[in-house]
């Protein structure tokens, strides 16, 4: 084991984990998933708010079982090689608004940064705006990071306290199965389902739940983070995560181009917007907000799952901005950003510079 | 005298950039870094080396651990 635990933290170990997600979100658009959409992180909780009525955007309402492996696969790791660690007090409420905002950065763009990649390696065009605008946001990061910008110490805590974000998970995936979809309803029980658009679309559930245990089990093992990847590039010159990432794309672009999912173009790409301005501001909120709570969206999930309940703070801050996001007409959409996304693009990146000068030790 | 880096209850990247401060500073001997999770201990270890410096002991200590780390 001692052997297998060396693996995923050298180089190898990181490269395989990244292609071995990309295989398999190209695979899950294949089998079901939206477009360039295999996994998201953003869009899945976004649809999860759906699923559980924290906003009615009808289109995107899914109880995804991608997150909820994310999390449980990520637990299992963590127990086997002795790492789940009960951890928390670090700033959890700043947690929560960058969580909120990098949703509503993301949501803007339409995709996380694993969407960014996606998209790309999809051959969406837009994605380069989008990962521009993710890096530019990192970069901000690093130099409130070089300024002494530091949320604190956590501290130790009980084990029940590091359960609690898997327990919800694990209470998600028994209220999908005890209210599963029905063809042709959009309810059942407590839980909404979309008829039409990206939440109705999905690979079928335990193919989705085991990819997400298997990608969580990995990436706990490997730390696989894409905002990480970027940020230890600028701020160290150490490519260590970025390999990870690049293979991500690399595989992810070889698997649609076998199963004929690579279409190169700017217009009429899957669940996505032109506005160029705006797929790169978004991002940069996105990827500030990332930077400063010290982990990418999926990382944030994996680190929940190994007993962070900061982290699992940041995942309920993410969920909660998707409900603001629909509710105020904040998130894009193929014909372009909401009503008031530029607005809140706007008031994300002042919070976020709000903490990132104010929070600093010296 | 060792210097002793506390970077116990701190998330990515804090301890790095503490361990690098440190490498700044002392520029070589021995430098002890207090982590408290597996993903620090392989980050501090992984930046030392990528600094010329050598990781010469990991002790448990605590609930994480003891990275020492020296350059000559």
């Amino acid at each position: 084991m001692a052997t297998l635990k060396n693996f995923f933290a050298t180089r190898w170990g990181i490269i395989s984990v990244g292609a071995f997600i990309g295989v398999l979100a190209a695979l899950l658009q294949k089998l079901g998933n939206p477009g360039n959409m295999g996994i998201c992180v953003a869009c899945f909780e976004r649809d999860i708010a759906g699923a559980v009525g924290l906003h009615r955007a009808g289109v995107v309402q899914y109880m995804r079982p991608e997150i909820i492996g994310f999390v449980l696969g990520s637990l299992i790791a963590a127990y086997i090689f002795r790492e789940f660690r009960p951890r928390l007090g670090s700033a959890p409420i700043v947690r929560f608004i960058l969580g909120a905002f990098a949703m509503i950065g993301a949501l803007v763009f339409l995709g996380c940064p694993w969407r960014a990649l996606l998209r790309l390696a999809g051959g969406d065009g837009n994605a380069i705006l989008g990962l521009a605008g993710l890096i530019f946001g990192i970069w901000i990061g690093t130099l409130f990071l070089k300024k002494g910008y530091n949320l604190g110490r956590t501290e130790k805590t009980y084990t029940s306290a590091g359960w609690l974000l898997p327990l919800i998970m694990l209470g998600f995936l028994g209220l999908m199965l005890i209210f599963p979809q029905v063809k042709g309803e959009a309810r059942n029980g407590v839980l909404f389902y979309s008829l039409k658009g990206p939440g109705s679309m999905h690979a079928p559930l335990i193919i989705s739940l085991g990819v997400g245990l298997a990608i969580g089990f990995l990436a706990q093992r490997s730390r696989f983070c894409t905002m990480g990847a970027f940020r230890d590039l600028i701020l160290f010159r150490q490519a260590h995560l970025f390999m990870g990432l690049l293979a991500l794309v690399v595989f992810a672009f070889l698997t649609n181009l076998i199963v004929g999912q690579f279409h190169p173009g700017f217009a009429k790409q899957p669940v996505a917007h032109t506005m160029h301005i705006w797929n790169f501001g978004g991002m940069v909120l996105a990827g500030l907000a990332f930077a400063l709570a010290g982990g990418c969206p999926g990382r944030q999930l994996f680190l929940a799952g190994e007993g962070d309940g900061d982290a699992a703070v940041f995942v309920l801050g993410m969920i909660v901005g998707a409900g603001f996001s629909h509710n105020f007409g904040l998130a894009s959409s193929p014909k372009g950003v909401g009503p008031y996304g530029i607005a809140a693009v706007i008031i994300g990146l002042l919070a976020c510079l709000f903490i990132g000068f104010t929070m600093r030790k010296k | 005298m060792d210097s002793v880096v506390d970077a116990r209850g701190l998330s990515c990247p804090q301890p790095v950039l503490m361990t690098m401060d440190e490498i700044k500073k002392v520029d070589k001997g021995e430098i002890s870094i207090l982590v408290d999770t597996d993903t620090s201990k392989e980050n501090v270890s992984r930046a030392a080396e990528s600094r010329g410096w050598v990781v010469k002991d990991v002790q448990p200590d605590g609930i994480g651990y003891r990275v020492t780390i020296s350059k000559d």
